[in-house]
């Protein structure tokens, strides 16, 4: 293999398959993958559940994590969230000329290693090569399917006095990155919580009805999830902010930029809404996790108005709104 | 944290026992004014406790025929415009168009953290002229001053700077010539008085009578400034008080002044609702004209009293709460803002609409 990736790798012949074989199919090899025909043949159920996420994420190797393992975090966690078991992932890349062979070796390595921890099987996949300057480096494509395990996670199931609950700290990725990419802003760096969550989903399901909703709260934070489930059920969130579990490096990182943790981006936390005679069974099990240890209530589901979210502060509480558009750095 | 032992539910109830009557306080700093939309303090305040938005956004007051000039300068096809965050999505004269709509329509526009990095991005792309906006008041004019030193020591000679730079002291000193104003104090802007001190605010008591505070950043800071504002207008004794300092020393930071001092020198500049002020803005000296994208590149751009129904001018001075402009969260929202208060992370008009109830 060349150092860098060439236009060459991307031309369907020899050095494509030098390229699949040599770094793609020798990390993730599976019998469904090996075929290496045009699709995969897979066991099915009689529910599936699907999703497919890209992820654009710059820079691509981060403390905490590289694109590869966001890639397969992401699919099986919108999977799980879902209520499904996932199975199988399909993996694209789009991959810009010049791209080092070396990071890319490291990027699959890391899809093979949190698929494994997942339990998940990539079985189908491509990739291209684009002329430099029309990619920034490496864009990747995952697709997953699961299997239907707890069939009815949704917002509108929301009742008033049912218990949120964050499973960890609040905006960890989102800080991470904008630290990763301008170092200049403060010592030291941030993790972030990239991790997949089906594992804990699968013990979350078992409480049935009492587990009202699933979510991610990935890109627009805490805020914007809570959001769309107080619009959805036209009911009401009431948080606690001193309840809602923030790193102190990732406030120190947010203050600096004039940023709030609540918009800050996860990529290894879930909000799980519960009916109040389960949250502490709910918080158990969250807790009794890796993934789950810190999690904590941070608020409840009321009829104060239709739609809103609002947190409590040390003067009295506020109204939550969606993120609009991208999180921009202030000046000063 | 100043006031660490400061107990805020008793400081309101002290508050609630002043003999005070109407009293309009403001704010002169963005993230004064995002801080206390955040936290409630404003809610939490006796009723005849007023607490106004100054001048304090430097995208704010940037009026919009500069924004113009600024997004016709990264229309230019060999241009890339550094900038803060901030100012991507602030509309000119046209609320349609800003430095968001020009990326999208291929100009080349890098957020940076500071203007160091837009040193390193002319480095890395010689073929491209790199201006960096400064957009700020004292606070940022010491790290843009030292960005210019930088890529002179270095001979980058593709970098240069449109200098935006703004003091606080002949702003405040037009606010207050201006008919009709009406405020008891001022609390002062922290990160300003880190650099030019709190003796930077003292003209306020000297020359006009008005108490002043340097105020911290944390709610509870903000509400213990506030109490020290509202005891010297109860006891009618102006003065400047630093209650920020940990933050902020009387003398302020001379270095970073002089760096200042070393790279601009005062001119008059055009601030958003409060016209040309004289001497109210940071240019490049002679010395560093090379860097100078006014003159480098031929920026020009006239005043201009077009009539637009952006009232932010108003907002800015006190004259108008966001809520009473008739565009707030109808015509004017941060998806679609007419001006720069309902865009800015710093803004008066987005603390409002992002934190009210």
């Amino acid at each position: 293999m060349d150092e860098i990736i060439t236009l060459d790798y991307g031309s369907g012949g020899k050095k494509t398959s030098e390229l699949i074989d040599g770094i793609i199919v020798s990390a993730l090899s599976n019998d469904a993958l090996s075929e290496l025909s045009d699709g995969a043949v897979v066991n099915g159920a009689e529910k599936l559940v699907f999703s497919t996420d890209s992820f654009v994420v710059s820079p691509y190797i981060f403390p905490g994590g590289d694109i590869g393992k966001l890639a397969v975090c992401g699919t099986v966690n919108d999977v799980a969230m879902s209520g499904g078991v996932p199975k199988y992932l399909s993996l694209s890349f789009i991959i810009e000329e010049g791209f080092p062979t070396a990071a890319l070796r490291r990027i699959v390595a890391s899809i093979s290693e949190t698929a494994k921890k997942a339990g998940v099987l990539v079985v189908t996949g491509d990739t291209k090569v684009v002329e430099r300057g029309r990619g920034d480096g490496i864009y990747i494509n995952t697709a997953g399917i699961g299997f239907l395990k707890n069939p009815d996670l949704s917002p509108k199931n929301l009742r008033k006095g049912d218990v949120v609950i964050l499973s960890g700290t609040c905006g960890d990725h989102g800080a991470g990155i904008m630290l990763a990419r301008n170092k200049s802003l403060a010592e030291g760096e941030i993790l972030s919580d990239c991790a997949p969550l089906n594992a804990l989903c699968e013990k979350l399901y078992p409480l049935g009805d009492a587990l009202r909703v699933l979510r991610d709260p990935t890109r627009g934070g805490v805020a914007t999830t809570l959001c769309e489930f107080a619009e959805s059920s036209s009911l009401s969130i009431e948080l606690s902010e001193e309840d809602i579990p923030v790193r102190g490096d990732v406030r120190a990182v947010c203050d600096l930029l004039g940023l709030d943790p609540l918009y800050s981006a996860n990529e290894g936390k879930l909000l799980a809404v519960v009916s109040p005679d389960h949250a502490d069974e709910a918080l158990r099990i969250m807790k009794s996790t890796e993934e789950g240890k810190n999690a904590a209530v941070i608020g409840h589901v009321t009829s104060r108005s239709v739609g809103k979210v609002y947190v409590k502060g040390e003067f009295g509480s506020r109204i939550v709104t969606k993120l609009t558009g991208a999180l921009l750095p202030r000046i000063c | 944290m100043n006031c660490e032992n400061y107990n805020a539910r008793k400081a309101i109830e002290r508050i609630e026992k002043m003999n005070l009557g109407h009293i309009r306080i403001m704010e002169v700093c963005g993230t004064h004014t995002m801080a206390i939309a955040k936290s409630g303090l404003r809610g939490a305040l006796p009723g005849n406790i007023e607490l106004l938005s100054g001048p304090g956004c430097p995208v704010c007051v940037t009026p919009p025929e500069v924004i113009d000039a600024v997004i016709s300068l990264a229309e230019q096809k060999n241009v890339t415009v550094a900038t803060y965050g901030d100012m991507i999505k602030v509309p000119g004269s046209v609320p349609a168009k800003s430095l968001a709509t020009a990326r999208a329509h291929g100009a080349e526009i890098s957020v940076v953290y500071s203007a160091l990095d837009a040193v390193d991005i002319a480095e890395r792309t010689p073929w491209r002229e790199v201006v960096f906006l400064g957009v700020g008041f004292e606070t940022t004019a010491p790290g843009t001053a030292a960005a210019i030193k930088v890529a002179k020591e270095r001979g980058v000679s593709n970098f240069s700077v449109f200098s935006l730079l703004k003091t606080v002291e002949p702003a405040l000193r037009a606010l207050i010539s201006q008919d009709g104003f009406n405020i008891s104090g001022f609390l002062c802007p922290g990160h300003v008085a880190t650099i030019i001190g709190a003796r930077g605010f003292e003209f306020l008591a000297r020359d006009y009578g008005l108490p002043c505070v340097v105020a911290g950043f944390e709610p509870r800071e903000i509400l213990y400034a506030t109490e020290k504002l509202l005891l010297q207008i109860e006891q009618n004794s102006p003065k400047i008080e630093n209650a920020y300092p940990d933050g902020a020393t009387f003398e302020g930071n001379t270095l970073a002044a002089k760096m200042t001092e070393a790279v601009f020198e005062p001119t008059d500049a055009l601030w958003r609702g409060l016209g040309e002020i004289p001497a109210s803005g940071l240019s490049l000296r002679e010395e560093f004209s090379e860097f100078d994208a006014v003159k480098k590149l031929g920026i020009t751009y006239e005043k201009n009293e077009k009539s637009s129904p952006c009232r932010c001018g108003d907002v800015i001075c006190g004259k108008l709460s966001p809520r009473s402009c008739p565009l707030f969260g109808r015509a004017c929202t941060p998806e679609n803002p007419v001006g720069p208060c309902m865009v800015s992370g710093e803004g008066a008009c987005a603390a409002y609409y992002k934190y009210s109830e």
